[in-house]
């Protein structure tokens, strides 16, 4: 690790060296970013010190502000400074009705239905917003490491649904990083405190931040986390304690007007240091007056208590249902633990204590323990520690189905399904001589289509036809690492090669992410050759790297010499390619080395499958592989 | 590589439907830990693709085994048994169930008594129990009877479905 110290900029680098890589939380409020440093994972600061980078955005016409400058022109110049740009992430453009705030932007809506924000430079979408928090954050990253980040782990919330999760990977996409994997929040706290106190056993992760709630039940056994269930709200959160702390104030004030967008905006800014305040005093003296609202008087800890107590019961009712998803037991639960900002309520800790039995865990700070869990997990899957154990097994955060006849949801993947996973319907036509058929793919718990999102259609076509009933249809579902679907459908009956496949993205079309790119390039100085080329550059050193140490260690074992002699000349090969300037032949010599070592990679899977089983009592289990 | 690997032979684990549950819950870690696509993040594609269906297959392999039901329908599949989407079952068998269904919706229009519908659970545990160790039993020497057993063990999973439901409901989860 102290190589890291002593690597001067632009020194010729040791391949084998640690690798750059950092865990991004990016968050509804807050965003930080965390990186494996001697290690201790930590969260980075800025130049002026500053950990939290608020998630605003300002288009001004000078150019693009994050952060704290972008905050304080929050109020003056709303139109073109997006706050809270995560609750638009993967939404449509009729979704925002259903948002609960006024929202202050003028919005229009693009070819995939995705909301575009018109601000002074143009219109821009939730992904770009987003683009711009994380471009700064890796930026502060890569000046802090010294070096451009080899990978990053982004968190969303376990609660995402598909089209929340495919849209936070392309606002990454458009920032130029390579994500190694998507991390749910509550899964990243838990790495973080896991690692820290090395115990076994089942931990609850009780995560309520400015604007969603969630619960994970994790179990710790052999170094692996697996999640058990996980469950929660997306609406549910700490601005709803301002809120209801507004709503107080607004009716000792007797105020009976409804409210303007401004006027709420200021008294949900004093309902929230009231908040606050009252997490360290159990009164909190108010002297509200403005745009017409008045109201001196004082707010005690036990009226508070009173006034969120449907909040946090809500949540503890998420708890409950998980907790049964997770067919555990309380009392095996031998860890709570409070993540998000708003775990600092002195009722929301009492009420996960009562309800657990147990005095949850707060000693992290509960704004950085996601960032700096992403941050562990980055630095392992990025390579820094080929021989450490910690695993993470994730599952589905919601229901995965088709539409069927009357407008019915048919779950095809439940919730709590251990990812990466895959599963085939099979359907048949219900009319004679039908050629084709619509496929509806929805996300949700509920029964009815119209209450689950719904995440792609798309058109099965040239069905031989038939009498009704008498083709099959395979619709299949595969859901990733990551927790994202895509969906392929065809004909089985005859063979047919009717194929479809789709890649659920509520928004941004291939097409949009691809020119949304090259505007980019156009922006920046560099030459989207010269980025092609060390794209390509990196991609072939990725696989000659990987390659060569797969041959280190197992060559031998797996191959035959001359064999082994191919690959190394292949390798070879690609290596001095790479030398060139020609990206598209690099990129078609790496494709062709990985093909002829397709064989060896799967040689090692399977070695790597026998090892585990290693010792054990079946041994023509051993010979059949 | 063989995706076509029987389920108990990816976990090394005999032909049985007494699984040794702890002993699959041990292995399939055993067997993520070094198949998981995060152990090929910063691997190659193809790596990652190999990853990728390995973890999806052990994944599946484990939710077939860890379940009685769906390890019972798995284990006639392999003996090429393909369920029926109308099985003709025993009058009587169905006459139980509507007396069972009866059951629980009076527990339910009962203003829902916890303690009923709690002996009723019980109750269904006890008949899938021994509806499961037939199924054992039958598996070797009468397919067909096995067959009809995980019909009457769809039933009563479906009657505990509805069971736990109705206990959400009626404490509010």
């Amino acid at each position: 690790m102290a190589l890291l110290q002593i690597t001067e900029p632009g020194q010729a680098v040791d391949p084998h060296q640690r690798k750059r890589a950092a865990g991004l939380d990016l968050g509804t409020t807050n965003s930080l970013i965390a990186s494996v440093r001697e290690g201790v994972a930590e969260t980075l600061p800025d130049e002026q010190g500053r950990h939290m980078l608020p998630s605003v955005v300002r288009y001004a016409s000078g150019g693009i502000i994050v952060g704290d400058e972008a905050l304080t022109e929050a109020v003056n110049d709303s139109m073109n400074t997006i706050v809270s740009v995560k609750r638009l992430m993967g939404r449509g453009i009729e979704d925002l009705a259903t948002l609960g705030d006024q929202l202050p932007y003028r919005f229009s809506a693009s070819e995939g239905g995705m909301p575009r924000i018109e601000t002074i430079s143009g219109s821009v979408t939730p992904v770009e917003v987003s683009a711009e928090i994380l471009r700064t954050l890796v930026d502060r990253a890569s000046a802090t490491l010294d070096g451009d980040l080899d990978g990053v782990v982004i968190t969303v919330p376990a609660y995402f649904d598909d089209a929340q999760r495919q849209a936070t990977k392309d606002a990454a996409q458009l920032a130029g990083v390579n994500v190694l994997r998507l991390l749910n929040e509550p899964t990243a706290a838990a790495i973080a405190y896991g690692l820290d106190s090395g115990s076994e056993g089942v931990i609850a992760i009780y995560d309520l931040g400015g604007g969603t709630f969630d619960i994970s039940l994790l179990r710790l056994r052999k170094g692996v986390f697996e999640v058990l269930a996980t469950g929660g709200d997306s609406a549910l959160g700490g601005d709803d304690f301002d809120r209801a702390i507004a709503g107080w104030i607004v009716e000792q004030s007797g105020y009976a007007k409804p409210l303007a967008t401004e006027q709420l905006r200021g008294l949900l800014m004093a309902s929230r240091a009231i908040k606050e305040s009252l997490t360290d005093n159990a009164k909190v003296d108010i002297d509200f007056d403005r745009d017409g609202v008045q109201f001196k008087g004082a707010l005690d800890r036990a009226t508070f208590d009173e006034l969120v107590a449907p909040l946090v019961d809500a949540s503890i009712k998420a708890c409950r249902r998980a907790v049964r998803d997770a067919g555990v037991e309380l009392g095996d639960i031998h860890n709570v633990v409070l993540v998000g900002g708003s775990t600092r309520v002195p009722q929301v800790i009492d009420q996960v204590a009562n309800y657990f039995g147990k005095t949850p865990l707060n000693n992290m700070d509960p704004d950085k323990v996601v960032a700096v869990g992403a941050a562990v997990q980055a630095n392992i899957l990025v390579g820094n520690k080929p021989d450490d154990e910690m695993l993470l097994l994730d599952v589905l955060p919601l229901s995965l189905g088709l539409e069927t006849v009357g407008g019915l949801a048919e779950k095809v993947i439940s919730r709590n399904t251990a990812i990466p996973t895959e599963r085939a319907q099979e359907f048949t036509t219900y009319k004679d001589g039908q050629t084709a058929m619509l496929i509806h793919v929805l996300q949700g718990e509920r029964e009815l289509v119209a209450d689950c999102r719904s995440l792609a259609r798309f058109e099965l076509t040239g069905i031989p036809p038939m009498v009704a009933g008498a083709a099959k249809i395979e619709v299949m579902f595969n859901v990733d690492a990551d927790g994202l679907l895509s969906v392929s459908a065809r004909e089985t009956s005859t063979g047919t090669q009717a194929s479809v496949e789709v890649k659920p993205s509520y928004g941004l079309t291939d097409e949009e992410i691809t020119s949304m790119l090259q505007a980019s390039f156009e922006h920046a100085t560099e030459d989207a050759n010269q980025r092609s080329l060390m794209e390509a550059r990196v991609e072939s050193g990725r696989v000659i790297e990987a390659l060569g140490n797969a041959l280190a260690e197992d060559g031998a074992a797996l191959l035959m010499e001359s064999d082994i002699q191919a690959l190394q000349q292949a390798i070879e090969k690609l290596g001095s390619l790479s030398e060139g300037e020609d990206h598209l032949a690099i990129s078609e010599g790496t494709e062709l080395l990985g093909r002829a070592s397709e064989e060896f990679a799967s040689l090692r899977m399977d070695a790597a499958v026998r090892k585990a089983l290693a010792g054990r009592n079946i041994e023509e289990v051993d010979k059949e592989i | 590589m063989d995706f076509n690997r029987n389920y108990f032979e990816i976990f090394g684990l005999p032909v049985d439907y007494a699984v040794a549950e702890e002993l699959l819950a041990d292995r399939f870690l055993d067997l993520q830990k070094q198949v998981h696509p995060d152990r090929f993040a910063a691997g190659t594609d193809q790596e990652k693709r190999l990853a990728m269906q390995w973890a999806t297959l052990v994944n599946t392999a484990n939710e077939t085994l860890r379940a009685p039901l769906p390890r019972a329908i798995y284990m006639l599949e392999l003996r090429g048994v393909a369920l029926k989407h109308n099985p003709a079952l025993p009058p009587s068998f169905l006459m139980d169930q509507i007396d069972l269904r009866e059951q629980l919706e009076e527990i339910e229009e009962d203003e829902g008594d916890l303690e009923e519908l709690d002996s009723f659970r019980k109750k269904m545990l006890q008949a899938i129990n021994v509806v499961q160790a037939k199924f054992k039993e039958a598996l070797d020497e009468d397919i067909d009877k096995a067959e009809r057993l995980v019909y009457e063990l769809q039933f009563l999973s479906k009657l505990m479905v509805s069971a736990n439901r109705l206990e959400e409901k009626l404490l509010d989860y």
